[in-house]
């Protein structure tokens, strides 16, 4: 089969950049447009929450895509232009100033918005995706004022770090008493809890927010408890929902994301893929579809979405072991497999000490690893990710960590 | 032959070169990556550049 002429590629971030240039790499030989709504150049997001917040990394430094990067791959950029919507019959890609792009395949790479707050005092308050959003908070973290964050998940645990870092008085507010034990299962939840504490930021866990009130530098946070927090800055971190409301008319099958197939084809368009935190796909390892917010799944997933359009004779599943990393205080932590299904558990390691280090491994009933979750400890977390990945044994994993755990124990 | 490249301070251990290209990279016992060869084929290209713009540091390239 031939290439088909033009993929149009929108969204312009990793999951977007990622296509496009895999696109190459896998000999596509057409042309390829990329439009995405921002007007900056496509640029990383992670270190938003992280060196970017804290003014340590550049934009040069999270950039994704330079104009010359995209030129020398012949990679056509539309960008500051929002796709209004998708026109799957014509196969045309609509944009907001009136424009259309035809495509012989289109690659949805929307991603995901943050979960607006339900509170809208006239200023103060800070949502977290955009490199836009990270600058607006970086501006009123600089004021020296106590800061709150509403919801204690990645990116809330992530922002209290940074903003404990550039020295301000923070607290976290989250309804559930450990917030992470969402990904990582109760037991391990408390102990990011307790790295909250350890680090001086106070944690409201179990308790609901009310209201929020004020503006910037004077705001009240009203508390289910009937406490209230006053602060000059709030942040919500509350998750993030899927940017696939501008494909309400196209016919394609939305739920909470594009869905698709275990090629990440839309179900109902066989020339429309999908990639990223919009890409609802089903999973054949699962044996259901799921959705990802990882930046690891972005990547991979566009992978997977490039071969599949250059090489239509042998379409490849994406059938990834899930992976995300996050970065607290002085915790470097990454995430394997799927802990919290888990019904066991085993820590390797000392996560509480002043050097902290380890890894907790976690099992089904049947002796089956579920996924690990190691700190500081990039080496454990290799092994588990193999062994996930390969299907290994609880108990094989257990002792290959705690031998990689006496010969690393050098005296400090 | 294209040549690889790391950036062993910018590397953050996170791994996700070793995934797509286990015959190229590795990392050490402190969580930095380490290059199993200096070259590799052009046939090995594509597959180890994947791997390559893998990593969330940024921290390897592939110079011709
Ligand atoms: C602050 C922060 C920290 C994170 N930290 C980590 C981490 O440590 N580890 C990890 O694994 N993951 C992390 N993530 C998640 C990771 O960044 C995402 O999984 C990844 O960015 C998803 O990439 P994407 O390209 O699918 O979507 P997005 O990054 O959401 O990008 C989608 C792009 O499409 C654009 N767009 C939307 N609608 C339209 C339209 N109609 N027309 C044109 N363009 C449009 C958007 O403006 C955006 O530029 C973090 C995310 C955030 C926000
Ligand atoms: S992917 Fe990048 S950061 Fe991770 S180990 Fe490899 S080089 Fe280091």
């Amino acid at each position: 089969m031939t290439d088909p002429r033009t993929v149009v590629v929108v969204g312009a971030s990793v999951a977007g950049v990622r296509t496009a240039q895999s696109l190459r790499t896998e000999g596509f030989g057409g042309r390829i447009v990329l439009v995405g709504d921002e007007p900056d150049l496509p640029y990383d997001k992670p270190p938003l929450s992280k060196q970017f917040l804290t003014g340590c990394w550049s934009v040069e430094r999270i950039a994704l895509l330079t104009a010359e990067a995209a030129a020398a791959a012949e990679i056509e950029l539309r960008l500051g232009v929002a796709a209004q919507r998708l026109d799957v019959a014509d196969r045309q890609v609509v944009l907001i100033d009136g424009s259309t792009i035809d495509y012989d395949a289109a690659v949805l790479a929307t991603g995901a918005a943050a979960r607006p707050a339900p509170w809208s005092p006239t200023s103060g308050v800070h949502v977290l995706r955009s490199m836009a959003d990270a600058r607006a908070l970086r501006d009123d973290l600089e004021v020296d004022r106590p800061v709150v964050i509403i919801g204690g998940g990645f990116i809330g645990a992530e922002v209290a770090a940074t903003a404990h870092a550039l020295g301000r008085e923070v607290t976290v507010v989250d309804p559930l008493s450990a917030p992470i034990g969402r990904v990582v299962g109760r037991e391990v939840g408390e102990l990011f809890v307790d790295l909250h504490t350890r680090h001086g930021v106070t944690t409201k866990f179990g308790v609901g927010v009310e209201s929020v009130e004020g503006e910037a530098g004077d705001l009240t946070v009203q508390l289910t408890d009937g406490s209230q927090l006053a602060a000059g800055t709030v942040v919500v971190g509350i998750g993030a929902v899927p940017n696939d409301g501008w494909l309400a008319g196209s016919g394609l099958l939305v739920d909470d994301g594009v869905v698709c197939d275990e090629h990440c084809r839309a179900v109902d368009a066989a020339d429309v893929y999908a990639v990223g935190d919009v890409l609802r796909w089903f999973h054949p390892g699962h044996g259901e579809h799921v959705r990802v917010e990882h930046w690891t799944n972005a990547v991979e997933s566009a992978a997977v979405v490039a071969h599949n359009i250059a090489h239509p004779e042998e379409l490849r599943s994406h059938c990834p072991v899930e992976y995300v990393w996050s970065d607290q205080y002085d915790w470097k932590i990454q995430i394997v497999g799927r802990p919290v299904g888990a019904t066991r558990h085993t820590l390797v390691g000392d996560l509480t000490s002043a050097h902290p280090r380890g890894a907790a491994v976690y099992a089904d009933d049947s002796g089956d690893l579920r996924g690990a979750v190691a700190v500081n400890w990039p080496k454990a977390l290799l092994v588990c990710r193999r062994a996930v990945g390969a299907g290994a044994s609880f108990d094989d994993v257990v002792a290959q960590l705690d031998r990689l755990s006496a010969a690393g124990a050098a005296p400090a | 032959m294209p040549r690889l490249l790391a950036d062993v301070k910018a590397c953050q251990g996170y791994g996700n070169c070793i995934t797509g290209a286990p015959d190229a990279y590795d990392i050490d016992d402190d969580g930095k990556v380490v290059l199993l060869t200096e070259e590799i084929s052009d046939a090995d290209r594509p597959r180890v550049e994947e791997a390559a713009r893998s990593c969330p540091a940024n921290a390897l390239s592939i110079e011709d």
